[in-house]
C-alpha cells in the first residue's frame, strides 16, 4: 500500500466533486499535489488513477470543454456519486445484518461487506452480532460458492459478455467445449447452474457450475450480448430441472419396518402379505432413475411390477457381481 | 508528508505529530495482512469514513475503529490521512477539516465527501440476492421489514440493482409447511418437539425427542439444529425428512456446553472414528462427487474417477454401490467390499424366489 497514492487518489476524488465545470487534465495537474511535473509520467499516471475511481463505481464524466470538442475535461457530480437518503427501520436493520452475513466465505462476501460499509457511512446501524437478528429470527442462512466458475459467470452476467467453457455433461467421458450467452445464474436445492443461449446449439441450455471443468473465458467485450426481454433465469432453470410426470405405477414387496424411502411415496396404506411382508404402490416417472433407487434398498425391497422395472433392478444388482 | 498551509497542530490536539502515537488507549493489534490493503481499499474505506462520522455528528474513537475492522493506531492513521489532504485551486486550501481530540472524532468540514459513494453493481446485488433468498425462507417473521428493505435498497441503488436479477437462490419448499411452523412454534415458546425422522443412510424412520436450537437454511435447504435426547448430541436435521413432528408440553432443555455449529465452516466435518473409503465411479456415476462431500476425486482412464471419502457410517455407501450397480465399485476398505456384494447376491436371491 502507497500512502502517498492513497493521498492523491483521495484529493483527485475531492478535487473532481468539488468542481462544478469540466476540468482539464492539466487543471487537474496543479490542483492535486503528487503528480509529476514530467508531462509524459503524468499522462501514464492520470490514467492509471482514473481507471483506479472508475473500477470503484465512482461515477467519473468526460466532457468537451469548447464547441469544436478539442479540449476534453473531467468532473464527478455529487448526484451521480452520492448514496441517496436512505433510513431504515429497526427491523429492517436487523434483517440487513441478517442478509450480510448469507454470503460469509462465498464469492459475494466482499460485496456485501463493502455495501454494508457504505450503509453504515450512510448512518444505518446494522446488527452483525450473532446474538442479534438471527437469535430473535431463529434463522442462519448461508449460500457458499465452492464452483470456482461462479466468480467468472457472476461477472459475465453482471456485463452482458459470451463465455467459453469446458463442459462435462452427466454420463459423458469427457468435457466438450461450449460458447454460451449467460442470463443468469440460480442456485437451486443447493446447486449453482448457469442459463442462457447456447451458441453453438442456437438454443437455450442450462449448466451446472461443478460441471464446469477448467477456466471460464469471455469471449466478447462487456456489453456485446443481451438478455431476452423478460427472461425469468429462475424459471428457465426450474422448467429444466423439474422431473417429469410420474405416469408410471410400480407394485413393490416391501420388508416390514424398512423401505421408508419408498413408503414416503406411496399412494395407499401398505397391503399385508402373508409371508409377513407388505405390497405398497409408488408413482414413478423414468425406469432407470427409479431401477437405481429401488436397487438401493437391496434385499429389503423387490419389484412384483412392472416386468421392465423388475429386469432393470436385476441389471442393476448383476452389475455390482460383475 | 507536506505541511499543510493556514492550519495549527495537528487533528489529535496537543500538538501531537501527525501519523504519531495513537490516542486514547493502547492500540488494538492490527490484524494481519491488513498492511497489504490496496491503495484503492483504503480510499474506499476512507471515503465511507469520512459519512460514517458525519451521519453521527461525532463518533468514538474505538467504537468507530471496530466498525471499520481496525486497530484504533489504523484509524488514526486514516484520519491524519485525510487531515492532510490539500489542493490547490490555485491557492493551497484544505477540503477536510476534523478532530479526534478526547478520543471522540469530529469532522467539522467535509465538503463534497460528506456522503457515502453509491452502492456498486456487486455490492446491491450481494444484499438483494441474499434479501430475495431470506424472502423464501419457510417461517421468517419479519417478512414486511423484508420487502420494505428490499424496496428501499431498490430504490437507493437504482441502476446498480438491475443486475441483481439475474442471480437467485432459491430455497426449497419442504413439503410440510406445518412443521416449519411448529418448529418455529416450539423455538418461540422453547418448547421439546417430538420427531419421526427419516435417515436414509439406513433407510429407517427414527422417533427422537429433540430441543430445538435454530433454523438453518444453508445452500437453499432448511435444516433443524437441536439438542437430540436419543443421540445425547447436537444433530442436524432436514426439513424434508421430518415425516412427523409434534410441539411437546416439555420445556426444550438444550445443555449449556451444547456448541452450535459453525456453519461457516461447513456443515458436515470429518472425525477421527471415521472410515476411510475409496470408490471407482463410471462417467454415469460421476455425480457421486457432486453429492457427497469428497475428500479427492482422481480421473482415471474412459472418464471413470477414482473417488475417497470418509464417513463416520458405511450403511449409505453400501446402498450407494446398490444403486451405481456396474458404474461403480467399491475399492477399499476390504469388508466394505465384501458386504456390498453380499447385499447384491441377497438382493437376487430375492428376486430369484420372489
Amino acid at each position: 500500500m502507497s500512502r502517498r497514492k492513497t493521498e492523491r487518489l483521495l484529493s483527485l476524488v475531492v478535487c473532481l466533486l468539488s468542481t462544478r465545470r469540466y476540468l482539464t487534465a492539466e487543471q487537474i495537474r496543479q490542483a492535486v499535489a503528487g503528480y509529476p511535473d514530467q508531462s509524459e509520467a503524468f499522462k501514464r499516471m492520470f490514467e492509471r488513477d482514473k481507471e483506479e475511481l472508475r473500477e470503484l463505481g465512482i461515477p467519473l464524466e468526460t466532457g468537451s470543454l469548447s464547441q469544436d470538442g478539442d479540449d476534453i475535461g473531467y468532473r464527478v457530480q455529487r448526484q451521480a456519486y452520492e448514496l441517496p437518503e436512505l433510513r431504515l427501520e429497526p427491523d429492517e436493520a436487523a434483517v440487513l445484518g441478517l442478509a450480510a452475513r448469507v454470503w460469509q466465505h462465498a464469492e459475494l462476501a466482499g460485496a456485501a461487506a463493502g455495501a454494508l460499509l457504505k450503509l453504515r457511512a450512510a448512518g444505518i446501524d446494522t446488527d452483525e452480532r450473532d446474538s442479534g437478528a438471527s437469535a430473535r429470527q431463529g434463522i442462519e442462512p448461508r449460500v457458499a460458492t465452492t464452483e470456482p466458475a461462479f466468480g467468472p459467470l457472476w461477472e459475465a452476467v453482471r456485463d452482458r459478455r459470451p463465455v467459453t467453457f469446458a463442459y462435462r455433461a452427466a454420463g459423458r467421458s469427457g468435457p466438450q467445449a461450449r460458447e454460451l450467452e449467460p442470463w443468469g445464474v440460480v442456485n437451486r436445492h443447493g446447486r449453482w447452474y448457469v442459463a442462457g443461449r447456447d451458441r453453438g446449439r442456437d438454443a437455450v441450455r442450462v449448466f451446472r457450475l461443478s460441471r464446469i471443468e477448467g477456466a471460464v473465458r469471455f469471449s466478447g467485450p462487456p456489453g456485446s450480448m443481451t438478455v431476452p426481454a423478460g427472461t425469468d433465469v429462475r424459471e428457465v432453470v426450474r422448467t429444466w430441472d423439474s422431473a417429469p410426470p410420474q405416469e408410471n405405477t410400480a407394485v413393490l414387496r416391501v420388508r416390514p419396518g424398512a423401505g421408508y424411502g419408498l413408503r414416503r411415496y406411496a399412494t395407499s396404506p401398505p397391503v399385508p402379505a402373508p409371508d409377513g411382508w407388505e405390497t405398497i404402490s409408488v408413482p414413478f416417472s423414468e425406469t432407470g432413475w427409479f431401477a437405481d433407487h429401488v436397487a438401493s434398498f437391496g434385499a429389503d425391497v423387490v419389484v412384483a411390477e412392472p416386468p421392465d422395472l423388475r429386469d432393470a433392478v436385476i441389471r442393476r444388482l448383476k452389475g455390482v457381481l460383475t | 508528508m507536506s505541511e499543510r498551509p493556514g492550519r495549527a497542530g495537528a487533528p489529535g490536539r496537543g500538538g501531537a505529530p501527525r501519523g504519531g502515537a495513537p490516542r486514547g488507549g493502547a492500540p488494538r493489534g492490527g490484524a494481519p495482512g491488513r498492511g497489504a490493503a490496496t491503495s484503492a481499499e483504503r480510499l474506499q474505506r476512507l471515503l465511507a469514513l469520512v459519512p460514517y462520522v458525519v451521519s453521527r455528528k461525532a463518533a468514538g474513537l474505538a467504537e468507530t475503529a471496530a466498525a471499520f475492522g481496525l486497530s484504533e493506531r489504523e484509524l488514526v492513521d486514516d484520519l491524519n490521512l485525510l487531515w492532510c489532504v490539500e489542493l490547490r485551486d490555485p491557492d493551497p486550501y484544505c477540503p477536510i477539516d476534523l478532530s479526534y481530540e478526547g478520543g471522540e472524532i469530529v469532522v467539522s468540514q467535509a465538503e463534497s465527501i460528506a456522503r457515502p459513494l453509491r452502492l456498486a453493481v456487486d455490492e446491491a446485488s450481494a444484499l438483494l440476492v441474499a434479501l430475495r433468498m431470506l424472502a423464501d425462507v419457510p417461517g421468517l417473521e419479519d417478512r414486511s421489514a423484508l420487502s420494505r428493505l428490499i424496496a428501499k435498497l431498490e430504490a437507493a441503488a437504482g441502476e446498480a440493482a438491475a443486475p441483481s436479477t439475474q442471480v437467485a437462490v432459491q430455497v426449497d419448499k419442504p413439503t410440510g409447511d406445518a412443521a416449519i411452523e411448529r418448529i418455529r412454534d416450539a423455538l418461540a415458546r422453547r418448547r421439546r418437539v417430538h420427531l419421526r425422522y427419516y435417515v436414509p443412510g439406513r433407510d429407517e424412520a427414527t422417533e427422537r425427542d429433540v430441543d430445538p436450537m435454530r433454523l438453518l437454511v444453508v445452500d437453499g435447504r432448511a435444516y433443524l439444529e437441536g439438542w437430540c435426547r436419543r443421540a445425547e448430541g447436537v444433530r442436524l436435521f432436514r426439513l424434508d425428512r421430518i415425516l412427523g413432528l409434534e410441539v411437546l408440553g416439555v420445556a426444550a432443555a438444550v445443555p449449556e456446553d451444547a456448541q452450535p455449529r459453525d456453519v461457516d465452516r461447513g456443515l458436515f466435518r470429518p472425525s477421527a472414528d471415521d472410515v476411510h473409503v475409496t470408490l471407482e465411479v463410471s462417467p454415469g456415476g460421476r455425480w457421486v462427487a457432486e453429492y457427497y462431500p469428497c475428500e479427492s476425486a482422481e480421473e482415471l482412464a474412459d472418464g471413470w474417477l477414482r473417488i475417497r471419502l470418509r464417513t463416520p457410517d458405511t450403511a449409505w455407501v453400501r446402498r450407494l454401490a446398490l444403486r451405481l450397480g456396474e458404474d461403480g465399485r467399491v475399492i477399499a476398505p476390504d469388508d466394505l467390499r465384501t458386504r456390498v456384494r453380499d447385499d447384491a447376491t441377497a438382493a437376487l436371491a430375492a428376486y430369484a424366489s420372489g
